[in-house]
């Protein structure tokens, strides 16, 4: 088991662009299923993908692969056509709400938007689009959704992660910062790795991957990074302590980020003395959530966080 | 009106009590910074950033006008929010003077908790909203924006009767409300706020004084937004960052740092702080950073003069590592470097160099 994906989850991908090809083409080496692509202007071509697969991907195949992706001119042909159920976005900022809200009109389940820098009203936009449709976004500029062993979709590179029991959810895009190498040395693994982004409006929350990983059989426990800006983070500190059953560990980036300085993420700015890590890591612990006091020690709060559950 | 010189200013000062017909105005200093009205000039200490001024007649309101813009112009204005430096005045802004009844606060920002945009309106005008959120939260008045809808009609009507406003001042400040919503979306504003928004004796709605912020991811489709910028308002290093394509801050530690992802950036300086170092910097160089845009980032390091060493802490699989190897290769042949440097490669394996290269980091 794991959360939002799977071995069998079928993966469109929307912009096919330098980034958009190179991840595809990472993706299919994981063993990730792509089944199609959506691209307007390339509608009816494949787009062939050929290489030497990553070891730390799916099990149990050749060491080669050679896919010929088709092409459709729109979400709802491919879906048609491929049964897809999940699709990945690398659609240029302009154009990426756009492209999310016509991925939930075909009925996809899961949206997972990389593209970095899309403009706000763009996002309150097509977030109200997506109320009441039973499409989840997870992103927009985030890293992307990985069960080890099994699925990949998005940037991260495949062999920082392994398969496991720890459930990891963050908005940052670095998979350093995702539990993935800290935890690696000491042999937790992850169930499944998911970044949530690092944007002011996001489809998921760190409360909603919290809940799935609650639910889910497989997870042992959760490691939660979060970083300054906002309060998503205090509020998934108040989901753990009313209704998690599980040991959740975390480390909150940017103790040392100045005050009303945006850095690098949209969303990572201290306002009118609201979002300080040191607020937010008063709420973590208050809930009983073992902080790390670096990305190096996380692994080891994980350790802690289930020795004491 | 703008002034940029003593003889706009005059000339601005002139135009307004023509059409006023009253010698008073207002001049404030324009920064981009808040708090102006409580700010004093480090040249003139007893000198504000906002001050009304009047005279007997028209010649009289110049010479008084044409004083203070000459102190003004040119000298140093230090608020709560410009930090100790201050910001240097280059830009004045002439207004009528206006007969003040009332002073309220308004602004529209995005809630982020609902992923909508809110406006926040407060009979505390004048006041740090920070402030009145503070001591009364109760004063605050939300009304959440439908995106789908815009402003409704039955929302401006309830903002400005609990504000207390009503009648021909009432459905004044409705259509000025409704119509500011509808800016702010279209101008893909970060922030709107107008403090104070003043009601006049004779019932206008006047924005006394405003404050916009815009997405910089939004830029794209404003041009005329981006040709108001004033680069001399912004810092010189932080500029050249951000034409570079990177994402730099200052700070005041000893330890440059140079990283790639601001996640990733953030927790690297709080590492460095962990074991008692202090950051001198946050720099993101992105994901997909070439060779210039890494030589750009070690010369504006390597610039402030507090930077005792360089910590690069680079993760591969995004970043190609020889990108940034070439990178400081090319910023030691431009500007050399006098500092030592440590550098973490995260490709393929965990490997940890001191002042050589890796033939090559990165797949």
């Amino acid at each position: 088991m794991s959360i939002l994906v799977g071995k069998d989850t079928r993966v469109l991908v929307q912009g096919l662009g330098a980034t958009g090809r190179f991840h595809t083409d990472k993706a299919i080496a994981y063993g990730t299923q792509m089944v199609g692509a959506v691209h307007p202007k390339r509608a009816g071509q494949v787009e062939v993908f050929e290489g030497e697969i990553d070891p730390s991907g799916v099990p149990g195949r050749d060491e080669t692969y050679r896919v010929e992706l088709p092409i459709f001119g729109t979400v709802a042909d491919a879906v048609d056509d491929t049964g897809a159920t999940a699709s990945v976005i690398y659609v240029p900022p302009p154009f990426a709400a756009d492209a999310i809200m016509e991925a939930a009109e075909a009925g996809i389940e899961l949206v997972v938007a990389i593209t970095e820098g899309i403009p706000v009203q763009d996002m309150v936009r097509a977030k109200r689009y997506l109320e009441g449709k039973p499409t989840r976004l997870v992103g927009p500029n985030c890293p992307g959704v990985i069960t080890p062993g099994a699925c990949k979709i998005g940037i991260m590179p495949g062999y920082i992660h392994q398969p496991g029991r720890i459930g990891v959810v963050s908005p940052v895009r670095h998979p350093h910062l995702r539990g993935g190498v800290p935890a690696h040395p000491l042999g937790l693994g992850q169930t499944t790795a998911v970044g949530i982004g690092g944007d002011p409006v996001n489809g998921t929350s760190f409360v909603d991957v919290l809940r799935l990983f609650n639910e889910d059989p497989e997870t042992e426990g959760v490691i939660m990074i979060g970083e300054i800006g906002g309060t998503a983070e205090e509020e998934a500190a108040e989901y753990v302590s009313r209704e998690m059953t599980k040991p959740v560990a975390g480390f909150i980036a940017g103790t040392t980020a100045p005050p009303g300085k945006r850095m690098g993420h949209a969303g990572a700015i201290i306002a009118g003395g609201r979002g300080t890590a040191e607020a937010k890591i008063q709420a973590m612990k208050e809930a009983g959530i073992v902080v790390a006091p670096t990305p190096t020690d996380m692994g080891q709060a994980m350790l802690e966080a289930l020795g004491r559950a | 009106m703008v002034a940029t010189s003593v003889e706009e200013a005059v000339a601005a000062t002139r135009q307004l009590v023509e059409e006023t017909g009253t010698p008073v105005v207002v001049v404030k200093a324009q920064i981009h910074a808040g708090g102006r009205g409580k700010g004093t000039f480090r040249e003139h200490p007893d000198l504000r950033g906002v001050n009304v001024v009047s005279g007997s007649g028209v010649e009289e309101l110049e010479e008084r006008v044409a004083e203070l813009a000459g102190k003004m112009l040119g000298s140093t204005l230090v608020t709560v929010q410009t930090g100790p430096e201050g910001k240097t005045v280059n830009r004045l802004l002439i207004e009528q003077g206006v007969d003040i009844r009332r002073e309220l606060y308004l602004s529209i920002l995005l809630d982020r908790s609902v992923s909508r945009n809110v406006v926040m309106a407060s009979v505390e005008g004048g006041m740090e909203i920070e402030e009145v959120a503070a001591t009364h939260p109760e004063k605050i008045l939300r009304e959440t924006i439908d995106p789908a809808i815009g402003l409704a009609a039955f929302q401006a009507n309830r903002l400005a009767l609990r504000l207390g406003l009503v009648d021909r001042v009432g459905a004044g400040f409705q259509a000025f409300v409704r119509s500011l919503a509808e800016a702010a979306e279209a101008l893909d504003a970060e922030l709107v706020e107008i403090n104070p928004l003043v009601i006049t004796g004779d019932d206008q709605v006047v924005a006394l004084d405003a404050k916009m912020s815009f997405d910089d991811n939004a830029l794209f489709r404003h041009p005329d937004l981006v040709a108001m910028r004033d680069d001399t308002e912004e810092d010189p290093a932080e500029l050249e960052a951000k034409k570079a394509g990177l994402s730099y801050i200052k700070l005041d530690g000893t330890i440059g740092c140079l990283v790639n992802g601001a996640g990733l950036a953030m927790a690297t300086m709080d590492t460095i702080k962990h074991v008692g170092g202090e950051p001198a910097n946050f720099l993101d160089v992105g994901g997909g950073a070439t060779a210039e845009q890494v030589a750009t980032g070690f010369q504006i390091i390597t610039r402030d003069p507090n930077v005792k060493g360089i910590f690069v802490n680079i993760f591969g699989g995004i970043m190609r590592c020889d990108t940034i190897a070439t990178g400081v290769v090319e910023a030691v042949r431009k500007v050399g470097l006098q500092v030592p440097w440590w550098s973490d490669w995260k490709e393929p394996t965990w490997r940890k160099e001191r002042g050589s290269w890796p033939s090559r980091g990165s797949t």
